[in-house]
């Protein structure tokens, strides 16, 4: 039984982080209609950064936040530079560009930084433990599982109750029309890249206090597997990428956990299959988008 | 004066010409009916209007001032809103979400955001009690006023209105056609897109008939109502 609340634990807490980058993906994806694969150089940007606030001996509670925002001001230059001069192109086009710039970020990390992986200074208490019984929780998992929810409740609140909040659901549904209320597209647009990459930051800080360490393609993998997080929810459905992410979290967990040892080489091949047989349940997602097919922009 | 002037216009969707060299002019106060069969062209002139497609050839001008080349969210702040065909209100959003949409170019002021949404919900009392509803879930006549009261938020000086009747059952497009006569007693200029002829020759002062992309004839309501050129102009291009 305390083998399962472990393991629930752990898996709430990688949940949380696959959500908060899956909502990033969908945030984007729901008014853009684009997969932006740059996104987990956001994170690796807000690990670097955390690197250096290390290095010059910022504490971790200054050095956290400073990260996030630079990952915030990334995504906005992304979008900016990149993004906005393709931006009524096909979806192919789209998808190329993220790619594109993914790879130059990948390429100027491993020259202006290093290839190799970075120690990242963390404060001690991070890998320190909390005891309840004979359950043993660590610091960074009570911090990472708490802080997903508080960002999870602001973006509810926020979607829910401003005005550009309001315009973004609109703008997920239906552009032109949003547009044809007075709503620049610029500013939606911007926004969502702003909040994608908060949630980038948050989790690149919640994946690095877990690790220690930050390296050149450190946001490929959780990205894809956020990705694959946001398809299992319903792609462009913001509660379908948190119910996704969530969800992969649970599965890889607790296969890692009771795989009987010869078939755990398998247990990403298994993850995925289960992923599957999941959507050929429901095609369009767990909490399919909205507006599933309708034209973007 | 005229608060609305069109100089021949052209639409083009790639290869398709959907509208070549549409000129039409509207007077303050008037409630224009633009009429004529199923894809004559006429929701691609509404929405080159308000640049929801580009205008590939021609003039735009509103009290004077010409639109090609500005952006859609522009032009709500100079008084010009559409509501447009197949409604498409907000299907995820609330009835009050949806509105408040409408009236964001009076973001800077509560005070005329809330007196609006009053007036919205006297003009329209079925969307008073369902405020809080999610507007996919309304009926079509419900989803038709929600998207024209949208429209009115931002106190418009023109309204464009394409199709307000598709799909309704008959009293509902009375009750439709009751208001829009309201609107224009309001002070609102109104260009009418409509498939029902009859009834909108009833409420317009003029009317313009398009075919194949262009202006076929145009007159007084009552001279389009009591001559054939209507009918040759719908059955010569069907
Ligand atoms: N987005 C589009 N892409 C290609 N062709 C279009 C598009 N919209 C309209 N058309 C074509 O343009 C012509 C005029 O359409 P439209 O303006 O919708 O006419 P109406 O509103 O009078 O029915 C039609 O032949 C239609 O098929
Ligand atoms: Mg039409």
């Amino acid at each position: 039984m305390d083998v399962f609340i472990q393991q629930s634990i752990n898996a709430v807490s990688l949940g949380g982080t696959y959500a908060l980058l899956a909502l990033g993906l969908a945030i984007i994806f729901s008014i853009m209609g684009m997969i932006n694969f740059a996104h987990g150089e956001l994170m690796t940007i807000t690990g670097y950064a955390l690197m250096y606030c290390g290095l010059v001996g910022l504490p971790f509670v200054i050095a956290a936040p400073f990260a996030i925002l630079i990952a915030v001001v990334a995504a906005l230059l992304m979008e900016r530079i990149a993004f906005r001069p393709v931006r009524n192109s096909s979806g192919a086009t789209l998808l190329v560009t993220s790619f594109a710039v993914a790879v130059i970020l990948q390429t100027l990390f491993q020259n202006l930084v290093s290839p190799r992986s970075q120690a990242v200074i963390l404060p001690d208490m991070l890998a320190q433990s909390v005891h309840f019984g004979s359950l043993s929780i660590g610091i960074n998992q009570i911090l990472s599982i708490t802080i997903t929810l508080v960002i999870l409740v602001l973006l509810n609140w926020f979607l829910r109750h401003t005005i550009l909040g309001m315009a973004m659901r609109a703008a997920a549904e239906d552009f032109s029309i949003t547009r044809l209320m007075g709503v620049r597209a610029n500013a939606v647009i911007a926004g969502a890249f702003a909040i994608s990459g908060a949630l980038a930051g948050v989790a690149g800080v919640l994946w690095v206090a877990q690790r220690a360490s930050v390296d050149p393609l450190m946001g490929f993998i959780p990205v894809l597997k956020a990705f694959i997080a946001a398809i299992l929810g319903g792609l462009g459905s913001l509660t379908g990428a948190v119910a996704g992410g969530f969800a992969l979290g649970f599965i890889e967990i607790y296969l890692a956990a009771y795989l009987p040892d010869h078939i755990q080489p398998y247990r990403e091949a298994l993850a995925l299959g289960i992923v599957i047989f999941l959507l050929l349940l429901r095609p369009n997602g767990l909490v399919p988008a909205f507006n599933v097919g309708r034209e973007k922009v | 004066m005229a608060i609305l002037t069109v100089e021949g216009l052209h639409v083009h969707y790639g290869p398709v010409e959907a509208v070549r060299g549409v000129s039409l002019s509207i007077e303050d106060g008037e409630i224009v009916a633009l009429l004529g069969a199923n894809g004559a062209g006429k929701s691609s002139t509404l929405n080159a209007i308000v640049g929801l497609v580009p205008t590939h050839q021609g003039q735009i001008g509103f009290k004077g001032d010409s639109l090609v080349g500005l952006a859609t969210e522009q032009l709500v702040r100079l008084g010009i809103t559409l509501t447009p065909e197949g409604r498409r209100v907000f299907g995820s959003l609330t009835v009050e979400e949806n509105l408040l949409l409408g009236s964001m170019p009076l973001r800077k002021s509560a005070d005329r955001r809330k007196q609006n949404l009053e007036r919205m919900f006297d003009l329209f009392p079925i969307l008073v009690e369902r405020r809080q509803q999610i507007a996919g879930t309304l009926s079509g006549g419900q989803q038709q006023m929600l998207a024209i009261a949208r429209s009115l938020m931002s106190s418009p000086k023109l309204l464009l209105l394409d199709e307000p009747s598709l799909g309704l059952a008959p009293q509902i497009v009375d009750t439709i056609f009751d208001q829009i006569v309201a609107l224009r007693d309001s002070g609102i200029t109104i260009l009418l897109v409509e498939q029902n002829v009859a009834m909108s020759l009833e409420v317009a002062d003029r009317g313009y008939v398009m075919a194949a992309g262009s202006i076929v004839t145009s007159g007084t309501a009552k001279d389009l109502g009591s001559s054939h050129l209507i009918e040759q102009a719908y059955l010569g291009h069907q």
